[in-house]
């Protein structure tokens, strides 16, 4: 058993990559197919994650124009821009669009590409599960999508209260796109969340115990957690919705016995663990973005971690607060108000302890660190405004009103995409090997940070004044003129300030790659102890974990391992930080200097102990995506109404879908 | 550049073990997704519960309509089956591979068993009116069971599979995963039965 020691710049230069590095079948593809074919056909946890991210981000901008239309719309009274009926289509899609397609995939993209690096391992569990995972939800996606061009979007509201959504109640076949598309979402998302959880449970690298996981590794697991258990409460509900739609039962149409109030049980049982899938992975961008900028460790690293956990726990006990005004009753009222509230003391918790990160920290404001900082100041004015909500007679009075909306954007925009940003600006490096433009970031940071504000701020007051949420226009003489002409043109200046932003990634990427060394942010975890990028096989070695903080040992002596931190001179030698790991014969692998730190590293073979790290990466395959295609032939089947395209896609899907299954089955077998 | 030696069995022992060492990477991915479908079941089962009251309204009970004496002989059989998986998995994992084959296929075969009783029980009461469209019990009832038929529908073709690659020989006392998550899947369907068969047919 043999344990290299890094040099600082490149840790495992050294290690001979003909023995350590774990079998790639990847050799044979690539050099003689089309280009296309390594990412049609690719296993690879990191270009899955690009894929995942390019694609949320895509959708993140459709659904921003969606958005820039409603507030168009919105600018003046009376206003005739948009026909009410499509004016009814933005909204729903917006907010499908930027939930289903634009945050989670992207926090799933980041995740994908970020957390087996960070737990030291070759790739997620399941690689070709992950591949399935990304192709069902593009093409869930783009199935959503398709619906304005077929019979017209969905336009009942993202949550789609029944019976609006039951034929005959005005809504179009876009419903049917809508609940289908979600159905094949929720698939992605339990396959992705069941990949994520056995990867950070079984892939973690040697050493690395709970106690020294990275926090961002840390909220995705709860995430993962939350998606297996609410996805299919909403997976149900969307069943019955469907059957009620294309087979006729009664299960929500109020006239024939149905009960309408299952709805909206089954969906907020699923939506508000939801906004937690949201915002969580933003949590945990903040949570590694702010130690590296304020060259300290995090401040309470074991509550950050505990109150992420208590937020999933209670987020499934808290539903019924989005169902006030039906008027539960006041027992329930009551109980479902105290675990909303309850659900602020873990979120405060974790915002004192960044708050207590960037106390006596050496704080470099990079563009990452100014989106982790935005992300702190917006998610407490939007987790105040969520504290007044919980409190069922102020929400009798603000429920679907513009309050909720400035609400929800605090939280979503000002938490979980905020978060998304400074992740991006922070791993673009580790990803394309080359930083984002500072100068552009910055100027992308305060035109969203000035935008943003001047979009939602004023909708707090609007709510207030009783300006509902989701009509298509409104009357001069109420008082509203004003503030909607206000978030009208801040959205335009969040627009060019998103706009900023996609021509700094496109001439990012257009620029020749940067000579990145492994680790330019000098960061602690381990995806900065390989290069930028990464190989295919991540690390030439498994990396051995003595610290919360591998790269950083030689700086931050952390005795205790639970919080107790004292800051290492730059002078200093070599600091053990958890001197239990290093037992007394065992010469300990020594960093040469005071920025590399060192980092022992473990032979593939030697890393069995852990589970799971003799891996072996699948070849490319192709399956997974024939079979997310077959089954969106098969959604097909189901929406359309002449017998003989419907057997068509049905014949053509299933036979999609058997023979990638049992291609998949085989190549798996053998 | 140092070499040194590893302090792995350190490691190991001084690191909090998690309890999940042991675990198989497809026996934890099969055991987050039964947890997935526990809600399924559980949201299913508590719409079913939200209708009851109004079902009895305009219709008679789930015991007037249900021929509960023969369903519980379904439901014995489903139950014979999860034996037969444990046979099966025990004798592939003493290199029984003969045994263990028939096992599988028996058990494969209780699960259709299971699924044609299922389809008279359907065919009956849609007879008697209680079909999708027309009553409050026949869409509940038939929703929620049917969609644990599915569940055991996949599972035949699960077995099935498993059973192609036994009788090659393909499972022994060193590879025996396939058939065990296989089985966990199966008992799993088994219990949902049991849930589903206390709660719609006999309370």
């Amino acid at each position: 058993m043999a344990v290299t020691v890094a040099s600082p710049d490149a840790p495992f230069a050294p290690v001979a990559p003909g023995t350590l590095a774990p079998h790639t079948t990847t050799a044979p593809y690539g050099q003689h197919r089309w280009a296309g074919w390594e990412w049609l056909a690719t296993v690879d946890h990191k270009k899955i994650g690009i894929m995942y991210t390019l694609a949320g981000l895509f959708f993140f901008l459709m659904g921003g124009f969606e958005a820039l239309l409603i507030r168009t719309q919105l600018i003046h009274p009376l206003n005739d821009f948009l026909h009410p009926d499509v004016f009814n289509q933005m909204f729903t899609m917006h907010a499908t669009t930027m939930i289903f397609l634009a945050i989670m995939p992207i926090n799933v993209g980041l995740g994908n590409y970020i957390v087996p690096l960070m737990v030291g391992a070759a790739d997620m569990a399941y690689p070709r599960l992950n591949a399935f995972s990304f192709w069902l939800f593009l093409f869930a996606g783009i199935f959503l999508n398709l619906s304005f061009l077929m019979g017209g979007a969905p336009n009942t509201g993202w949550f789609s209260y029944a019976p609006l959504t039951e034929k005959g109640f005005g809504s179009n076949s876009g419903v049917d796109f809508w609940n289908i598309g979600l159905q094949l979402l929720g698939i992605a998302s339990i396959a992705g969340a069941v990949n994520f959880i056995v990867t950070i449970l079984k892939l973690r690298a040697p050493g690395m115990t709970f106690n020294r996981l990275p926090l961002f590794t840390w909220m995705t697991l709860v995430v993962s957690f939350l998606i297996i258990f609410s996805f299919p409460s909403i997976t149900v509900a969307l069943i019955l919705l469907m059957f009620d739609r294309l087979m006729g039962t009664h299960f929500f149409v109020p006239g024939a016995g149905g009960d309408p109030l299952l709805w909206q049980h089954l969906f907020w049982f699923f939506g508000h663990p939801e906004v937690y899938i949201l915002i969580l992975p933003a949590m945990g961008i903040v949570s590694e973005i702010l130690p590296v900028f304020s060259r300290k460790p995090i401040f309470g690293y074991t509550f950050i971690a505990y109150s992420g956990v208590a937020i999933g726990f209670l987020s499934f006990t808290v539903w019924a607060h989005h169902m006030f005004a039906t008027g539960l009753g006041d027992f329930a009222n009551g109980a479902f108000a105290t675990g909303s509230f309850l659900i602020g003391v873990p979120t405060g918790v974790k915002i004192f302890n960044w708050i207590g990160t960037l106390w006596g920290g050496s704080i470099r404001y990079k563009t990452p660190m100014l989106f982790a900082v935005g992300f702190i100041a917006m998610f407490i004015i939007g987790g105040i405004s969520g504290i007044s909500l919980a409190s069922p007679p102020v929400d009798y009075q603000q429920t679907d009103t513009y309050y909720v909306v400035a609400h929800i954007h605090y939280v979503l925009f000002g938490g979980a995409i905020f978060g998304i940003f400074a992740g991006i600006y922070y791993w673009f490096p580790k990803m394309f090997g080359r930083f984002l433009d500072e100068g552009l970031g910055k100027i992308h940071f305060w035109l969203v940070m000035v935008g943003f504000n001047t979009t939602f701020f004023p909708m707090h007051w609007l709510g207030t004044e009783g300006m509902p949420r989701r009509i298509y226009t409104y009357f001069p003489n109420y008082g509203w003129d004003f503030w909607n002409l206000v978030a009208t043109i801040g959205s335009y200046i969040l627009g060019a300030g998103v706009l900023v932003f996609v021509g700094n990634v496109l001439m990012t990427l257009l620029r020749p790659q940067q000579d990145l060394s492994n680790n330019p942010w000098e960061a602690a975890t381990l995806e900065w102890a390989t290069t930028s990028p990464p190989p295919a096989h991540n690390f030439d070695a498994v990396p051995v974990v003595y610290s919360r903080y591998p790269l950083w040992e030689d700086r931050h002596a952390d005795a205790s391992g639970s919080g107790h931190v004292e800051m290492a001179t730059g002078a200093m030698p070599h600091t053990s930080i958890d001197e239990r790991s290093h037992p007394a014969d065992t010469a300990v692998a020594m960093g040469a200097g005071e920025t590399g730190g060192h980092l022992a590293v473990a032979d593939s073979a030697d890393g069995e102990h852990a589970g799971g790290h003799a891996f072996h990466l699948p070849a490319p395959t192709i399956f997974p995506i024939v079979l997310a295609f077959g089954l969106i032939l098969i959604a097909f089947a189901l929406l359309f109404a002449p017998p003989i395209l419907k057997i068509t896609f049905l014949v053509t899907g299933v036979i999609y879908f058997c023979v990638s299954i049992y291609g998949w089955v085989k190549q798996v077998s053998d | 550049m140092a070499v040194v030696t590893a302090p792995h069995t350190d490691l190991s022992m001084d690191h909090a073990p998690t309890g999940l060492e042991s675990l198989d990477v497809r026996k934890l991915g099969m055991w987050t997704f039964l947890g997935s479908e526990c809600v399924f079941f559980g949201s299913l089962l508590a719409m079913y519960f939200v209708y009851r009251p109004m079902m009895f309204q305009v219709e008679h009970t789930p015991h007037e309509i249900l021929n509960i004496p023969f369903t519980g002989i379904l439901a014995f059989i489903l139950l014979m089956s999860s034996l037969t998986m444990v046979l099966a998995l025990s004798a592939l994992q003493h290199d029984h591979r003969r045994t263990g084959s028939i096992w599988l296929l028996a058990t494969a075969f209780l699960g259709m068993l299971f699924l044609g009783g299922q389809a008279i029980e359907f065919s009956k009461i849609a007879r008697e009116g209680y079909t999708l469209r027309n009553s409050m019990f026949g869409q509940g009832f038939l929703i929620l069971t049917g969609f644990h038929g599915t569940h055991v529908f996949i599972g035949i073709i699960w077995l099935l599979s498993c059973f192609m690659k036994a009788v090659r020989g393909g499972f022994h006392s060193g590879n025996y995963i396939g058939p065990e998550i296989c089985g966990l899947y199966w008992h799993f369907v088994d219990v949902v039965w049991v849930a589903i068969f206390t709660l719609i047919y006999l309370v």
